[in-house]
């Protein structure tokens, strides 16, 4: 018994008892149901073992829509909390946990995962490629990223919850501050997912520096690309940074190493460093594919070539390097002095230059075009007001004489969300609804999914608009309740409305997948948007090899060139065998057993954990050994389905 | 697979040359792992707490040893490269294996140096420094621990399978991860031992 003491959860209620039962129960409904529809084979053959690139960004968008309602969950159960003074929903302990799963899950399992979806569906196919460089790396980053999401999704009800905030700051993340599990998990799911990620940058910058097809040169990469692959070399830099900070941290509880504790020199401060030198350029991360989105959007929706590509290529250099010079600006009141903070300031302030430099170039796409106003172009159209206003909001704070005022009240909440929500998920659902088509092979319906736009706009200036006034009159983030005197309650209450109102508009987006999937036209053709990259010059859904000849390409937008202007883009009309590579069921496994060495750690049971650590050098030992030089689709099978793809037009 | 002869072997797929480009990017993600375990080492440096400091702990001989055979270790393994450039697998295969050893007594010496350590009263809950100390020192020697196995996996390989472009592609990929502890060595010696006893 006392073993298992150690699973139990420290402050449980009704709603964690109750979570305990569902999860129960859909697991048993999930296995209930694969096995009663003989769908056990059909679900290790085709997806936990494929390695392709568009069936592993599917696997990304399903998971990253479930953490959006498990992180949204989260959101409206604070937005409950809050809505009156003195609310007894939710006590302090479970307020605690509710906002730092809703920062992690919506940051790390929800917006890192939507922007690896499109990457990994989008990018091989606009660079005219059949796979990413390596396949297998990429089926063994999702599945690192899926088990470390669901090793955090378990705290809650086997150990208890990390309760220190998403950015976990020591010392109250420390052992004599945070007595429970909770905080392990933090440590070790992030690191689990976060290896996945710096793989996926390895395997992306690749992919896009070796894998274009003959005449995309750097400069004629569709602006997607051009995003993703800045992003992912932040990734690259950025990530480390953040395994050693959190193996530290780790140490700190689980070995009783000195690094960010109290005594014996340990350095709280070291902690927020190492945390903000990743987490700044973790936004940028998130917000650069975003803006690669909008790109693609606004200017197939404008009817126009993109304005400016290479002031926008490089300002997203320039931002790319400045994210990692603005990292202080997170905590500018801990006292690090003048100088430091003036120039932490100035830095902070100029990386909205090159910011506002997309902003008007987007504009001026626009300008003159002939707009058509569908679902992601909306988006695309809510997103520069809104956005700017957070981005104005976000120069308030660069100033750090004023930021001791901001800091840490609700201003701050208003202003990161005001960037995060129209910036990248709107981009995200801009995304999703552009290249669902792409995905599926029907598309979404467009009233529905307007619907969706204006309910998530209106929802969100709602709900974040109070909180700047609020912040502005001193009420604190990540405080669970307030008095009645201090006059916050209406404004919560709206902020409470607005909340409710976005849980619809992400509602309805399900409402669109189910009508769409029952009613929606298959009879689309392979352009339905009439758009001018490559990833539209194959068919709808796009076969296994993407091309069945390889594209050739002289300018950033291959298809409109060869619609507008008579270039050929498939010079070479036989077809030759295609070299794919195998599916394999050890990036699952390996994976899978990094979940058993995450919850061992987790729960310090050294016997399983040093078997699991075993197991994972196992399996790279076996990868060592193993040959498998891929497999060829015959000329006649690319005759077939090519045929096929085409009848169905 | 398309084999292009006029390139080294390692070279000579495209596949060879996605996963050459892709382990210098992996490079640069290590640097970085680095990086911040020096920065983090430079800031704890002076926070001994009630533990001794480096100068109190620090021996050179060991350490002499240690960099001698790490780097004398690098010296062969660039010639066992040179070697299978040059189609010589007996002697590619000797030059990986004498590069293995020397990784293994360097790894021994390591080994005592950390006993040491734990012996005088500098284990790693000590201080923020011998903290940092031995979780940077470990690191590196965790990746010479990893670096053995897969070296003597390849050995394995370069033997039952002959010089092909998929052996020969992850002999000179182990050839770079070995220069690079390589190099990371340099900057333990340099600004963790000799700045340490200075």
């Amino acid at each position: 018994m006392e073993f298992l003491e150690r699973f139990a959860v420290p402050h449980p209620s009704i709603a964690i008892y109750a979570s305990m039962v569902a999860i129960g129960l859909t697991m048993i409904a999930i296995v209930a149901g694969l096995t009663y529809f003989k769908k056990w084979g059909y679900l290790w053959r085709e997806w936990l073992t494929t390695v392709d690139h568009k069936r592993i960004g599917i696997m990304y968008l399903i998971s990253a829509l479930l953490m959006l309602f498990r992180g949204g969950v989260d959101a409206i159960m604070m937005r409950a909390q809050l809505s009156a003074p003195e609310n007894t929903l939710l006590d302090a302990q479970h307020y605690n946990e509710i906002f730092t799963t809703h920062g992690v899950v919506m940051i790390i399992f929800m917006a890192m995962p939507f922007i690896f979806a499109l990457m990994n569906f989008v990018v091989p196919l606009q660079i005219g490629a059949r796979d990413v460089a390596f396949p297998r790396l990429n089926a063994l980053s999702f599945w690192l990223f899926f088990m470390g999401a669901m090793l955090f999704n378990i705290s809650f009800v086997i150990g208890g919850s990390p309760d220190a905030g998403w950015t976990s700051y020591f010392p109250l993340a420390g052992n004599e501050f945070s007595t429970s599990v909770g905080t392990n998990y933090y440590m070790l799911a992030i690191q689990i997912s976060g290896i996945g990620s710096l793989m996926t940058g390895i395997n992306m910058i690749t992919t896009i520096l070796k894998m274009r097809a003959p005449g995309m040169t750097l400069m004629k990469m569709p602006m997607f690309t051009w995003s993703s692959f800045i992003a992912n070399v932040i990734i690259v830099f950025a990530f480390p940074v953040l395994t050693v900070a959190l193996a530290m941290g780790t140490m700190d509880r689980l070995f009783g190493t000195q690094f960010f504790t109290m005594e014996n020199g340990g350095m709280d401060m070291l902690w927020a460093n190492l945390f903000w030198v990743w987490g700044h350029p973790e936004v940028y991360i998130l917000i650069l594919p975003a803006f690669g989105i909008y790109s693609e959007v606004i200017s197939t929706f404008s009817r126009k070539n993109l304005y400016g590509y290479k002031s926008m290529v490089a300002s997203m250099v320039v931002i790319s390097l400045m994210s990692f010079l603005v990292w202080a600006h997170h905590f500018f009141t801990m006292g690090q002095g003048a100088l430091t903070n003036s120039i932490f300031s100035i830095t902070t302030m100029a990386i909205a230059v090159p910011t506002g430099v997309k902003i008007f170039n987007w504009l001026l796409t626009m300008w003159k075009g002939k707009i058509e106003v569908t679902t992601p172009m909306l988006y695309s159209l809510l997103f520069i007001p809104l956005f700017t206003l957070g981005g104005v909001t976000g120069v308030m704070l660069a100033m750090s004489a004023a930021d001791y005022q901001y800091h840490n009240t609700m201003f701050l909440v208003a202003h990161f969300h005001n960037v995060i929500i129209p910036g990248v998920v709107f981009a995200m659902l801009a995304g999703l609804t552009y290249y669902w088509p792409k995905m599926f092979g029907f598309m979404l319906n467009e009233r529905i999914g307007k619907w969706t736009a204006w309910l998530l706009s209106i929802g969100f200036l709602l709900a974040f608009m109070p909180m700047y006034i609020t912040g502005l009159d001193g009420q604190a983030r990540r405080m669970y309740t307030y008095s009645e005197a201090t006059g916050f309650g209406p404004l919560n209450m709206i902020s409470f409305v607005g909340a409710i109102i976005m849980a619809v508009g992400f509602a309805l987006i399900v409402y669109n997948v189910y009508y769409s999937t029952r009613y929606a036209s298959r009879d689309i053709g392979a352009d339905p948007w009439d758009a001018r990259t490559l990833e539209w010059a194959t068919h709808n859904p796009v076969p296994e090899y993407n091309f069945a000849v390889v594209p050739e390409v002289r300018s950033s937008e291959a298809l409109w060139d060869a619609k507008k202007h008579g270039h050929v883009l498939f010079k070479d009309s036989n077809y030759k065998k295609i070299h794919m590579p195998n599916n394999s069921g050890v990036p699952f496994i390996m994976s899978a057993i990094f979940f058993v060495w995450g919850f061992s750690f987790i729960f310090s049971l050294w016997i399983p954990a040093i078997l699991a650590t075993i197991g994972i050098l196992v399996c790279m030992a076996h990868r060592s050994f193993e040959q498998d030089h891929g497999h060829y689709i015959s000329v006649e099978e690319i005759e077939e389905t090519e045929t096929k793809m085409r009848g169905a037009k | 697979m398309k084999i292009d002869h006029s390139l080294p072997l390692e070279y000579s797929t495209d596949q060879n040359q996605y996963n050459i480009l892709g382990f210098w990017i992996f490079l640069g993600a290590e640097i970085m792992l680095f990086a911040t375990l020096f920065a983090t080492y430079f800031t704890l440096f002076n926070r001994t707490g009630s533990g001794p400091s480096g100068a109190e702990i620090f021996e050179i001989t060991p350490v002499l040893i240690e960099t001698l055979l790490l780097l004398t270790s690098s010296f062969t393994i660039g010639l066992g490269v040179h070697a299978m450039r040059l189609g010589n697998k007996k002697a590619m295969l000797t030059f990986f294996s004498i590069t293995l050893l020397l990784g293994l007594a360097f790894l021994g010496v390591e080994i005592y140096e950390f006993v040491h350590y734990v012996h005088i009263g500098a284990g790693i809950q000590t201080s923020a420094f011998t903290s940092i100390l031995l979780t940077t020192l470990g690191t590196h020697g965790a990746h010479v621990t990893l670096g053995l196995f897969w070296g003597l996996f390849i050995i394995l390989q370069v033997k039952k399978r002959g010089l092909t472009p998929q052996t020969a592609n992850k002999s000179f990929i182990f050839s770079l991860y070995w220069h690079f502890l390589d190099v990371v060595w340099i900057f333990i010696f340099s600004f963790i031992y000799l700045k340490g006893m200075m």
